[in-house]
C-alpha cells in the first residue's frame, strides 16, 4: 500500500480546499443560513410542528444532506476533473498507486470537506433554531456514510465528464432537484397518496429520513430501509469507480 | 549488458483503430542517452507513453528493471521519471508544493534537501514560492523536470523536452542531462530538433509510421549512412557535365557556377584524385573546394522518407 501517495493526494486536494475556501464553505453556510431565515424562522414560525417537531428544526438534517450532496458530488467531480483539464492526470498514472489508492485520495478529500461542511451547517443552524441529537452516533454514522457515497458519485461524474457544463448538470438538474422533492422541506406523509408513492423512487428520501430520524427518531420510512438504500447506492458507486480503473474509461487509452 | 527497458513485440491500436505502434522491439542500455527520433505521428508519444504506464499496451511485454510494467507496475514505475511533451501544471499551486506533491505520489517521504536540490540544479529556487501560472513558459517547463525528478528515478523519459525553448535554455538542459547521465540516470529523450539528438544521444532510434526501423550508435549510424560531398566552384560555367564525367555521377548546382560530386567515405577509393585530374585534363579549372559530411539530419531525413 503506498499510503505516501494516499496522503500526497489527500494534502494536494485539502491544500486546492484552502484556496477556495469562500467557494467552498462561506457560499454553502450562507445559502443555507438563508434557507433557516426564511423557512426556519420567518415562514417555519406560522407552521404547525410535524411529528412534534418544530419546523424550523424538522429541516435541519434535509437542508445539512442538500449540502452535504451537492458539495460531496463538485469538490469529487472537480477534484479529478481538474487534472484531467489540464492534463496532469499524466503525474497519477504514471505513479506506482493502485486505483484504490487514487480513489482513497481523491474521494477521502472530498469527504473530509463535505464533512467539516456539515458541521459547520450544524453549528450554524443552531444560531437560528433550537435542536437536538436523539442518535449522535448514527448522526455521524449517516454523515460520513453520505458523504464518501457522494464523493464517489462525484468522482464518477468528474470521470465522465468532458466540460465544465457537464460537471454542473448532473448536481444542478438531478440532485438538487431531488434533495427538495425528497422530503427536505417536509414530511411526505403531508402528500397526497399517490405522490407519496412516487416520492418513493426518489432515492434522496431514503438519506434524509435516515438522518432525521439520527436527529428525533422520527422518519418518514424506516431506518434500516435509510441505511440499505444508502449502502446500495454506495455500492453501485464503488462498483462503477472499479469498472473505470479496469477499463481505462476516459482515463486511460 | 541486462538493459534496463526491454520491450518485445510491443503494439498499440487506438480504439479509433489506428495502428499506432506495430510490434516494436527495443532494449535500453543502463546509463545510456537513447535519442527516439521520427517525424509527427509517427508514434515515439505513444511508445513512451506505455512503458510509463499513460497508455494500455494492446499486445507485447516491456519490462523496466527486470520488471513487467503491468503486472510489476509498482516496481517499475519507481524507477521512471516522465516529462511530457505538453505543458501540463499545476496551475495554481506554487512550485514547491508541486514537486512535493510529485515526491509523495511515487511513495518517497519529505525531502527538502533533496527537492531544493533539484530546483536549485534547474534554476527554480528562487521561484519556490511563486505560483506555476506566474512563470514564463520555459521555467514551466524546467518545473516539469523538476517534478519527474523529485523522486529521484533510474530513467528519466523527456518527450520534447526543448519544444518552444529558447536557445539558451536548450543549452542548459542539454548540459543538466548530461549531468544526470553522469549520475548514472538512463534518458529516453524524443525530439524534433535532430541537432539535440546529434549533441547528445548515444544511440538513436528512428520510427516511422509506427515501426522502428533503425537503432544505432550514433557515431555508427553516422559512419555508415553519412556521405560526403565535395563542391568544386568552377572558374568559368557550365552548360552541361561532359559525357566523359558520367562514372562520377556529378550534379551541376548553382546556375553552372558549381560541381557536386558525393562520395562514400567508407569507400576504399573516395575517386576524388581521380575526379581531379580528369577535370584538369579536360580543362575544367576551379577557383575553390569545399567538402561537407552529411549532417544527422540528411540521414534522419533519407531513412524517413525510404526507409527501405
Amino acid at each position: 500500500m503506498n499510503f505516501l501517495a494516499i496522503r500526497a493526494i489527500y494534502r494536494f486536494e485539502l491544500a486546492r480546499w484552502f484556496r477556495t475556501l469562500v467557494q467552498s464553505i462561506i457560499s454553502p453556510v450562507i445559502s443555507t443560513s438563508l434557507y433557516f431565515v426564511v423557512f426556519g424562522s420567518a415562514i417555519g414560525s406560522r407552521m404547525s410542528a410535524i411529528d412534534g417537531v418544530s419546523y424550523g428544526a424538522f429541516i435541519v438534517p434535509g437542508l445539512m444532506m442538500l449540502a452535504i450532496l451537492t458539495e460531496s458530488i463538485s469538490n469529487a467531480s472537480f477534484g479529478i476533473y481538474i487534472p484531467k483539464w489540464t492534463g496532469t492526470i499524466y503525474q497519477v498514472l504514471s505513479a506506482p498507486v493502485s486505483a484504490f489508492e487514487v480513489v482513497t485520495g481523491y474521494v477521502g478529500a472530498a469527504a473530509t470537506k463535505s464533512i467539516c461542511l456539515g458541521v459547520i451547517i450544524l453549528a450554524t443552524a443552531r444560531v437560528f433554531v433550537p435542536y437536538e441529537i436523539a442518535h449522535p452516533i448514527w448522526t455521524i454514522a449517516f454523515l460520513v456514510l453520505t458523504s464518501v457515497t457522494f464523493s464517489l458519485f462525484g468522482f464518477i461524474i468528474g470521470i465522465w465528464a468532458d466540460g465544465f457544463e457537464k460537471l454542473q448538470i448532473v448536481p444542478i438538474l438531478v440532485i438538487t432537484p431531488l434533495t427538495f422533492l425528497g422530503g427536505s422541506f417536509y414530511s411526505i406523509s403531508m402528500l397526497p397518496p399517490i405522490w407519496q408513492k412516487i416520492t418513493l423512487f426518489n432515492p434522496v428520501v431514503y438519506l434524509v429520513n435516515g438522518f432525521r430520524w439520527s436527529f428525533y427518531g422520527i422518519s418518514d420510512v424506516s431506518v434500516g430501509t435509510s441505511l440499505g438504500m444508502t449502502l446500495l447506492f454506495f455500492f453501485v458507486c464503488l462498483g462503477i469507480v472499479w469498472w473505470i480503473f479496469r477499463t481505462g474509461y476516459k482515463l486511460k487509452q | 549488458m541486462k538493459p534496463i527497458i526491454s520491450i518485445q513485440n510491443l503494439t498499440k491500436t487506438y480504439a479509433t483503430g489506428v495502428h499506432a505502434l506495430k510490434p516494436i522491439n527495443l532494449e535500453i542500455h543502463a546509463g545510456e542517452i537513447f535519442a527516439l527520433l521520427g517525424p509527427n505521428g509517427a508514434g515515439k508519444t505513444t511508445l513512451i507513453s506505455i512503458i510509463c504506464g499513460v497508455v494500455n499496451p494492446s499486445g507485447g511485454v516491456v519490462k523496466v528493471d527486470g520488471n513487467d510494467i503491468i503486472r510489476d507496475y509498482r516496481a517499475s514505475r519507481t524507477k521512471i521519471g516522465l516529462v511530457p511533451q505538453e505543458l501540463a501544471t499545476d496551475t495554481f499551486e506554487t512550485v514547491w508544493a508541486t514537486v512535493q506533491f510529485s515526491r509523495g505520489l511515487f511513495g518517497k517521504p519529505d525531502n527538502p534537501a533533496h527537492l531544493e536540490k533539484v530546483l536549485r540544479d534547474l534554476s527554480l529556487w528562487e521561484k519556490k514560492d511563486a505560483k506555476i501560472q506566474t512563470l514564463s513558459g520555459g521555467m514551466k517547463r524546467r518545473v516539469m523536470i523538476a517534478k519527474a525528478l523529485s523522486h529521484e528515478p533510474k530513467i528519466l523519459f523527456l518527450d520534447e523536452p526543448t519544444a518552444g525553448v529558447d536557445v539558451t535554455l536548450r543549452r542548459e538542459m542539454w548540459a543538466m542531462v548530461r549531468t544526470l547521465r553522469e549520475a548514472g540516470v538512463t534518458i529516453i529523450l524524443t525530439t524534433h530538433y535532430i541537432e539535440e539528438a546529434e549533441e547528445m544521444a548515444d544511440r538513436i532510434g528512428v520510427i516511422s509510421k509506427g515501426e522502428l526501423i533503425l537503432v544505432e550508435e550514433k557515431s555508427a549510424l553516422m559512419t555508415k549512412l553519412g556521405k560526403k560531398q565535395l563542391t568544386l566552384q568552377l572558374q568559368s560555367p557550365l552548360d552541361a557535365i561532359p559525357e566523359s564525367l558520367a562514372p562520377y555521377k556529378l550534379e551541376l548546382a548553382d546556375k553552372g557556377q558549381a560541381l557536386v560530386y558525393t562520395f562514400d567515405t567508407q569507400a576504399t577509393e573516395t575517386g576524388i584524385a581521380a575526379l581531379l585530374k580528369r577535370l584538369n585534363e579536360l580543362g575544367i579549372d576551379f577557383k575553390d573546394l569545399q567538402t561537407r559530411q552529411s549532417s544527422l539530419e540528411d540521414i534522419f531525413v533519407s531513412l524517413v522518407s525510404n526507409p527501405s
